[in-house]
């Protein structure tokens, strides 16, 4: 017991660093953010107003204070724009996840089952196409699905098709994309619930006269319960703001709110516009954070 | 008759076998491709080495790539540090305040919306008025890939058994040197995974870089990216062959030191 005090100690040491680290360059940044929300768009540089002069003492940091306005949230809540992209974000993400659960649960489960030899291979090959760009890995999808890729002329070969058929810049390219890059994300959280599973509680079920589809059902999804959100959650969260994949697949009449984002920071230079979008889109996705929070944290203590 | 419920049947392999596929077959088609003579898609031009070449002859791509490989190695190579600290500390620091504020701080990233990270850290960098480029770049994946790290490392740290370390200490060993010659040998091939890790996330973010790097310092995906909105190139092919290579190669040369980090007894890493 004792010699365990004496290593808890300097261990508690070594976090200062890495406490420092994560408070100044991803708790604080958040402060920014906020505070830009709250500020008014101006042609300068850097281009909001007011700036806070820190060192200038309180009066002059209670004057730049009473600059600030909630003008920006108004502007979100009331243009349809900004609505439509959160919605429409927040349906992509449900939709996309949905779909990944429904074909990744059979592969994780399928994963579980394998010889214990068999299971390293199998995670190992779901794993490295992760490793890989994903930026490469959408860019894959161009080239198969553009005007005279690969689909179709596979299909206009097999006289499926009369004329090429547009697939890019259209919903199903985006929802592959985004299906096909998040689908490791799916599989290695359901496959480490499923893997883990007692099997002998199965074995019992049979025993005792149960159809093994009814096992399935009473068994194994409620214990892969924990797995399913994890895998949720890790797809869902990321999905939500995502930019590359709607931008570079879908097509540019409706946005996602990660687009949205992009264009009023690169395109119209609107700085807190652009912070105003990314405060909301925490404040939508903060439930969904904390238990995800909540549910690494529980798997990395339980060992 | 037990046993039977353990084996995978064909339904199975077959959700397995179409599951890889769908996985691999694009990355496959790309790598063909990249090798085609010819610069349509549809038309196969006999096998030709021409997009490479030219390829190496694009200067702005070439200086895009040395300054992704510079901001993998120096941002991975801190995320590795800072990583495994911050696991020591939450796998052996007990309750300590403050911890729900730092597991939280850790973990988040790892889902968090990349233009809400790359958005804040911009804003920072700029209210500090730090010039942008290769440090604002490397700082901002430091932030990203070390949480990465952490995970990984902890999950192993779990995984140990600590009388291990009690028994070092009790027989006179300081916790540092306990650590050091205990702990450290047996975490180390999930160290090494974790700095491999950060560095491929570091070499494959596009929204993070977009936002703190400046002008004139693009990384590899920012200018990928920029061709890639104008349409297919069969240089880009080429690229992202050489980029999937270089990957594969990094993964390969890791599983065989893990192997061989194995046969001396140890188990392997999680990742």
């Amino acid at each position: 017991m004792k010699s365990r005090r004496i290593f808890t100690r300097p261990a508690r040491i070594a976090a200062i660093a890495p406490y420092l680290w994560m408070v100044l360059f991803f708790l604080v940044p958040f402060g920014f953010v906020l505070k830009i929300s709250l500020s008014e768009t101006v042609i300068a540089q850097p281009p909001y107003l007011p700036t806070l002069d820190l060192f200038g003492g309180w009066d002059a940091l209670r004057a730049g204070l009473a600059k600030f306005s909630t003008d920006n949230f108004y502007l979100l809540a009331t243009d349809d724009i900004y609505i439509f992209s959160y919605l429409r974000s927040l349906t992509v993400a449900l939709v996309s996840t949905a779909i990944l659960l429904v074909i990744g649960y059979p592969v994780a489960y399928a994963m579980a089952r394998l010889p214990q030899r068999w299971q390293g291979i199998a995670m190992m090959l779901v794993v490295v196409p992760f490793w890989t760009s994903f930026l490469i890995r959408i860019y894959a999808w161009i080239n198969i699905l553009q005007h005279d890729g690969l689909l179709n002329s596979l299909l206009l070969a097999l006289h499926v098709i009369e004329r090429p058929v547009p697939w890019l810049s259209t919903d199903s390219a985006m929802y592959l994309g985004i299906v096909y890059s998040y689908f490791p994300f799916m599989i290695l959280p359901l496959f480490a619930t499923l893997s883990k599973m007692d099997s002998s509680l199965l074995e019992a079920a049979a025993d005792l006269g149960c159809s093994r589809l009814k096992a399935f059902w009473l068994i194994t999804v409620p214990l892969s319960l924990p797995g399913v959100a994890a895998g949720a959650l890790l797809c869902f969260i990321p999905i939500a703001g995502e930019f590359v994949i709607p931008d570079l697949l879908a097509g540019s009449d409706r946005m996602m709110i990660g687009q949205t984002l992009w264009l009023e920071f690169f395109t119209n230079r609107d700085w807190p516009v652009a912070s105003t979008i990314a405060v909301v889109l925490l404040v939508l996705l903060l439930a969904p954070l904390l238990v995800y929070e909540h549910i690494q944290r529980k798997q990395l203590e339980q060992g | 008759m037990a046993r039977s419920l353990h084996r995978p049947s064909a339904v199975n392999v077959a959700a397995l076998a179409l599951g890889l596929a769908f996985l691999y077959l694009p990355i496959v088609i790309l790598v063909i491709y990249s090798f085609n003579a010819s610069r349509l898609v549809t038309v196969w031009g006999g096998w030709s080495l021409k997009w490479y070449r030219e390829l190496f002859n694009d200067g702005a791509m070439l200086s895009a790539a040395w300054m992704s490989l510079r901001v993998g190695v120096a941002s991975a190579s801190a995320a590795t540090v800072l990583g495994t600290l911050a696991a020591v500390a939450l796998s052996r620091g007990g309750r300590f305040g403050g911890r729900t504020l730092f597991s939280g701080m850790l973990y988040a990233p790892l889902v968090m919306p990349e233009v809400i990270t790359g958005l804040s850290l911009l804003l920072l960098f700029v209210a500090i008025d730090a010039g942008r480029g290769f440090w604002t770049v490397t700082i901002a994946h430091t932030t990203l890939t070390m949480c990465f790290v952490t995970v990984v490392v902890q999950a192993r740290l779990n995984g140990l058994d600590r009388s291990l370390e009690e028994a070092a200490m009790d027989l006179g060993c300081s916790p540092a040197r306990a650590f050091a010659s205990v702990t450290l040998p047996l975490i180390w091939p999930s160290i090494a995974a974790g700095w491999m890790l950060a560095f491929t996330l570091s070499l494959d973010d596009l929204v993070i870089a977009s936002f703190t790097t400046g002008p004139g310092s693009s990384t590899l995906p920012i200018r990928i990216y920029s061709e890639v909105r104008l349409g297919v190139k069969p240089e880009i092919n080429a690229i992202c062959t050489l980029i999937v290579a270089f990957v594969a190669m990094v993964i390969v040369t890791a599983s065989l030191a893990s192997k061989l980090s194995n046969e001396r007894g140890e188990n392997a890493a999680p990742l």
